[in-house]
């Protein structure tokens, strides 16, 4: 499969008065051509920071990106000038962003600000831009796009707004869209419609999505691949299914195992004991060692590195070492993974928390 | 937009009526009368003079008579200046305070802004530092003390423009800047925050991330949103001015209205100083009119609500 989207050993720290906040830790992933590819974790684990350094959209200072590499059709994005990221950021690469009551600039038309996107990237006249932003809005289930073009976003419900947010995002035809937690500030129906929204645009124009999000349900709705991030790295990637019914790092079993479900009414809802590492000063070896019952002594000592477990599943802990003693999933993970493998092949709402 | 504009104008006849009412209940309650430093009158003869302009009748007799006579615009006639009537008086005087008033308003709103602006995109640095203190400076500074230094360094020192009173545009400059100090500093430190909190938000992040370009983000998206509250201090900032002319006009020997009121109000002049502080509610409520105006221009979510409410 052709890669879009290369990145490598990424490192991003943030200047404060205390110190230095390593916020991702060395993040490594490739993105394919038209697949959506979900980074999840807990909140502070450096997936939203990762992923608005894709687009050079952190304010430099206080943050920096220290080391690594993200390499988008032979660039390397870290080294462009400002002037240059311009050119891709809505054109190239475009971003969707978690409240759609906040991300729409509340004095000026709808209109105006998906032709703004089109003038600045294509060369359209402002007749051309009208007309195909009426287009766009058509295109995300929007009835009277005529009239709504000429209407401020207070007029729009949220989840009309994350449509046009999707619009504006969609205008150039990306090749690749980042969409940060789109539907967390959306209740759940408006949600379900966002996502199949997002789904089928995909499938028209065969962009690439970065889907960012904390809901494992969401994951398991919309991703091809999965990216685990704890405590600013990647400590488990693989495909949906590898992740879902084979998971290997201690963290994505206890992500799993803290997902709601309809069968487990009574049961109160498992939780991850402890809370994420102070990324001021990260611990030394694993960083998720603390919180992991599985913990071993060299969890404490050395970073585990990837583990290669297939060729598209890596995790990064040290029960895949070959002298490591043989540990099972807990119980509440295994009993999930067999409710994952038995609702198989009708992979859609149902596991919406 | 009409409906709105016409439910503010309705809003604005309703405190003018109650302010006027404030007023003459006010003024009764104020100690002596117009006669008190007349002397030479007998109280016969000051009783005649009462009987004359109806200060004898009852307070509510008395009421209803001037709210007819404002009703028709009629403010009454001066006690001080020969029976001339108070209309007259006020637009002899209005001129040179009406002007100074604007300019400094003008001048101050568009320096402000700019300093403002410009600390706000050079935000933690030098200039806007520089920016800083300079509106401290002007906030805490009464206007009157540059007036003052104005005077000394760039009349007396420098001598590039007249000193004092009002015979030509180079007249009133130094006022102007006097003046709008104040106004330069409130603006300047309200824009620094409003552009600061908006340039923070999330509407600006989506710019960026559209590939809008710096000035472009600035231009287009941020300094309308920042606009919104520093309309709102309009509103105060001119009456802050209105009274700042009154100390200002009497350095610079203007002859506005301002120097007039203070005369007036030592005299008792009921009918004068009626007059000019319902012309000056008049004009703080036709501010807070346009400044109610300009928020539906610049803010489309008020245009709407003001017209389903």
């Amino acid at each position: 499969m052709e890669k879009v989207l290369e990145v490598k050993d990424l490192h991003i720290s943030f200047d404060i008065h205390a110190g230095e906040v390593q916020a991702v830790r060395g993040v490594s992933f490739d993105l394919y051509k038209g697949e959506t590819l979900a980074i999840v974790g807990e909140s502070g684990c450096g997936k939203s920071v990762t992923s608005k350094a894709l687009m050079r959209l952190l304010p430099t200072p206080p943050s920096r990106i220290k080391q690594g590499e993200i390499l988008f059709e032979g660039k390397d994005l870290t080294k462009l000038s400002e002037k240059e990221m311009q050119e891709i950021r809505g054109a190239k690469i475009s971003m969707i962003f978690q409240d759609p009551m906040t991300s729409l600039n509340p004095t000026m038309t709808i209109g105006n600000q998906i032709m703004e996107v089109l003038l600045k990237h294509q060369k359209l006249s402002k007749n051309e831009a009208r007309n195909r932003a009426i287009e766009l809005l058509q295109l995300v289930g929007i009835k009277n796009p005529e009239l709504r073009i000429k209407q401020y976003p207070h007029q729009f419900s949220g989840g009309m707004r994350q449509r046009v947010v999707i619009a504006m995002a969609l205008a150039c035809n990306p090749k690749v869209l980042i969409a940060d937690e789109p539907t967390t500030a959306l209740d759940v129906t408006i949600q379900a419609q966002i996502l199949e929204l997002m789904k089928d645009i995909q499938k028209k124009m065969g962009m690439s999505i970065i889907f960012i999000t904390h809901d494992l349900g969401v994951v398991a709705n919309v991703a091809d691949r999965v990216a685990v991030m704890y405590a600013g790295k990647v400590v488990e990637i693989g495909t949906v299914d590898e992740i879902f019914y084979n998971p290997k790092h201690p963290y994505t079993w206890g992500l799993l195992a803290s997902m709601p479900s309809l069968d487990h009414k009574d049961e109160e809802l498992y939780s991850i004991p402890g809370t994420p590492p102070d990324l001021l000063n990260p611990p030394k070896g694993d960083a998720f060692a603390p919180r992991n019952p599985y913990a071993m002594k060299i969890d404490y000592e050395l970073e585990p590195p990837m583990f290669k477990v297939s060729d598209t599943h890596y995790a990064a802990t040290w029960l895949l070492h070959e002298n490591a003693p043989k540990v099972e999933p807990p119980k509440v993970v295994q009993e999930r993974m067999r409710q994952f493998a038995l609702s198989s092949g009708k992979k859609g709402g149902e596991f919406r928390g | 937009m009409a409906r709105y504009t016409l439910q503010r104008f309705i809003y604005m006849i309703i405190t003018l009526f109650i302010i006027a009412t404030a007023t003459f209940f006010l003024m009764k309650l104020l100690p002596g009368s117009p006669l008190t430093n007349q002397e030479k009158l007998t109280p016969e003869q000051k009783q005649i003079i009462l009987e004359k302009y109806g200060l004898n009748d009852p307070v509510p007799v008395q009421y209803v008579n001037y709210l007819k006579n404002l009703v028709q615009g009629d403010l009454g006639i001066s006690f001080q200046y020969d029976n001339r009537p108070v209309t007259e008086l006020i637009v002899e005087r209005i001129g040179p305070s009406a002007q100074l008033g604007f300019q400094a308003i003008v001048f101050g709103t568009i320096v402000g802004l700019l300093l403002g602006i410009f600390a706000a995109i050079r935000h933690n640095s030098a200039g806007d530092y520089f920016a800083t203190v300079l509106s401290v400076l002007g906030i805490s500074i009464p206007s009157f003390v540059f007036a003052a230094l104005l005077q000394y360094y760039i009349g007396v020192k420098l001598q590039w423009l007249p000193v004092a009173f009002w015979q030509g545009f180079e007249y009133t400059i130094m006022p102007t800047i006097a003046l709008s100090m104040g106004v330069i500093a409130n603006i300047a430190r309200f824009t620094r925050t409003e552009m600061l909190e908006v340039l923070n938000s999330d509407y600006i992040l989506t710019a960026r991330a559209k590939g809008i370009s710096q000035a472009g983000v600035i231009f287009k998206h941020a300094i309308r949103n920042a606009l919104i509250p520093i309309v709102t201090i309009l509103g105060p900032m001119a009456v802050n001015l209105m009274t700042g002319t009154l100390v200002v006009e009497q350095i610079f020997a203007v002859p506005g209205l301002g120097e007039q009121f203070v005369r007036s109000i030592n005299l008792n002049d009921y009918t004068v100083i009626m007059g000019t502080t319902l012309f000056y509610s008049a004009l703080l409520i036709l501010v807070i009119f346009i400044v109610d105006i300009l928020y539906g221009v610049i803010d489309p979510r008020i245009r709407l609500a003001g017209g389903k409410k």
